[in-house]
């Protein structure tokens, strides 16, 4: 067991991240908290992705860099450029939205809001 | 030429989509006429689409010159030219409602044509992690659409659709993560020839399938990851609730039968019973938990969305069975109850318009004062619960005959509950709107309800939004006897999928 945690620290925290992540999305009354709890949640995502990429000992797979491998796997790295363009941009909609959502409501808690919402 | 037209169908409309804003820098009414021109295009480009793919069977094409499985494919079967012949119909008649209905502002056109490309994007992809991409386009298309009303409340709804969303997506790129760490490919085809290498029971396969099944469950909005889904329709414009309740789920289901049967396929149903089973039990609580809830509602928009939970339910229980009848009961239903709720959603915003009614008791005696929207949405109500022949009821016949076929029992009799289920929301209603006397007009709920119908800047009803409706009202009877038809002709595609 102490041996799993110290030789997959990094899944270990995408765990963490993950968990501490849906915890604040669900349990938090603060919107922006919620945000923040969506982007941790994102971030263990892309921790995993880049960990499954790693080789041991691999160099990187670029010619005239790397010799004869074994090579890192530049796969999930370029997935997860992609991904972090996707979750930037939500969390920009998500914040335009809080951002209107207090203008219109002068409060960010959400069972405030729940109760002028019914 | 037609090599070409799967990526045209996702670059037409991102490309159109720009034009509204830009134009927005001259005149403030050129959205309009730029979507109608993109979704006409579209209409054409997909028909042609759907006509080549009948005539010469599955169209492939390679994005960027790279050879799949290392670029991504984009590829057109039966499947995905029907779903996406759906888009730009639905998109260009729902365009018909929007011109008085609204929003009108240019940024609102951009939205809608991205919101087209995403879910187009969706429907052609080969790819498992593209699929993704389209997919969270789609989904902030459709966050930003629901909020583009004046509404205060749609922010809020808004909101909470993005976070759950959000999740939802992430879970389904949680599990691409998975299936790339066991098989080293994204391409679905390749996916589908490696992954019984892995083995079907392998914990990465497993745990890639309950992840991506999950994270598309929330986009579809099955019970109990349905929350984001009511406020959204209840909130946004009407015109919006109609494209989005008609649409994006819609193409969530599609995405998800096309992981399930050209991913996991068909074998991986039958060697790992227990994800077979998993699915089956949601969908059938979705049914119905959606259907109960929605029967509570007091609000018609909110029953209406929760009507869709159960729907839905109906469609993943077809996928679910996987027998060909089922399947293709599922797909009919995909598509009939694309055009029966986004019809209904635009009649309830005509008689919003009309009567500022929008409670199940503001509905009383509708059908003197809002003849038209009344007789619609009794056509379409009666049509969704699966009085033949109209396209509610072949689905769900195709749906039960499959699973019958498939010896799913316990399923059989959710399946014919729900239809007595349907029918205790939706008689209810039809019983209100054409036996019950009309409200008194000083009556407080039906000035509540015009209260809360808000702005009386949106009260115009143009001919074209009652034509959507009543157009909806035809084709949801009209595509009844054609299914045997369109059932002919995407034969072989369903044969290939559950080989």
């Amino acid at each position: 067991m102490i041996d799993l945690l110290l030789t997959r620290y990094n899944y270990v925290a995408v765990v963490l991240l993950l968990g501490i992540g849906i915890y604040m999305l669900v349990d938090n009354r603060n919107l922006v908290k919620k945000v923040i709890g969506m982007n941790v949640f994102q971030t263990a995502i892309f921790l995993f992705f880049i960990t499954t990429a790693y080789v041991e000992g691999g160099s990187p797979a670029i010619v005239g860099y790397g010799g004869d491998g074994p090579f890192v796997s530049p796969l999930p790295h370029v997935l997860i450029l992609t991904a972090i363009v996707v979750g930037v941009s939500l969390t920009a909609v998500a914040l335009a939205l809080v951002v209107r959502i207090y203008s219109e409501y002068g409060t960010l808690d959400e069972e405030v809001l729940r109760q002028l919402y019914d | 030429m037609i090599d070409h037209v799967p990526v045209l169908l996702i670059v037409l409309p991102i490309v159109a989509g720009a034009l509204p804003l830009l134009a927005g820098l001259v005149s403030d009414r050129a959205g309009w006429p730029i979507a109608v021109l993109a979704m006409v295009g579209q209409t054409g480009l997909a028909g042609w689409l759907g006509y080549a793919v009948a005539t010469e069977g599955t169209i492939s094409y390679e994005v960027g010159g790279f050879a799949a499985p290392f670029g991504i494919e984009l590829v057109a079967d039966g499947l995905s030219a029907a779903v996406a012949a759906l888009i730009a119909v639905v998109a260009l008649g729902v365009l018909g409602y929007v011109r008085t209905a609204g929003p009108r502002e240019d940024s609102f056109f951009s939205l809608y044509l991205l919101l087209v490309a995403g879910l187009t994007g969706m429907t052609v992809t080969g790819d498992v992690f593209n699929l993704y991409v389209f997919l969270e386009i789609t989904g902030l298309a459709a966050y930003a659409l629901v909020a583009s009303g004046r509404r205060a409340s749609a922010a809020v709804a808004a909101l909470k659709y993005l976070i759950v969303g959000t999740v939802g997506a992430s879970l389904y790129l949680l599990g691409v993560g998975y299936l790339l760490a066991a098989t080293g490919t994204l391409n679905m085809a390749d996916l589908a020839a490696k992954l019984p290498e892995v083995g079907y029971d392998s914990t990465l396969v497993l745990t890639a399938f309950a992840l991506i099944v999950g994270g598309l469950a929330v986009k579809v909005a099955l019970f109990p990851v349905h929350t984001w889904q009511p406020g959204a329709y209840a909130t946004a414009p009407d015109s919006v609730s109609a494209l989005i309740s008609a649409l994006v789920s819609t193409v969530a289901a599609y995405a998800l039968a096309r992981i399930l049967f050209s991913v996991f396929t068909v074998e991986f149903l039958r060697a790992v019973p227990v994800a077979q089973t998993a699915l089956t039990v949601v969908a059938a609580v979705s049914v119905v938990a959606g259907s109960v809830l929605a029967v509570s509602q007091t609000d018609v928009q909110r029953m209406l969305a929760y009507s869709s939970v159960s729907q839905f339910g109906l469609v993943v229980a077809g996928f679910a069975v996987a027998t060909p009848a089922a399947v293709v009961g599922a797909l009919v239903h995909l598509v009939g109850h694309a055009v029966m709720k986004g019809g209904l959603f635009a009649a309830t915003g005509v008689v919003r318009r009309r009567t500022g009614a929008t409670t199940i008791r503001g509905y009383d005696g509708l059908s003197a004062r809002a003849p038209v929207a009344a007789g619609s949405f009794a056509v379409l109500a009666l049509a969704m619960v699966g009085v033949p022949p109209a396209v509610g009821f072949v689905g769900k016949w195709y749906i039960v005959l499959g699973a019958i076929r498939g010896g799913a029992w316990g399923l059989v009799v959710v399946l014919l509950a729900s239809t007595l289920l349907t029918l205790a929301y939706f008689a209810r209603m039809v019983e209100r709107m054409y036996f019950t006397a009309p409200p008194d007009p000083a009556d407080e709920e039906d000035t509540a309800a015009l209260a809360d119908g808000g702005d009386p800047t949106d009260a115009p009803v143009s001919p074209g939004m009652v034509a959507v409706v009543v157009a909806a009202a035809l084709v949801a009877v009209a595509l009844g006897p054609t299914v045997p038809i369109i059932e002919g002709a995407i034969d072989a595609t369903i044969q290939t999928l559950l080989q």
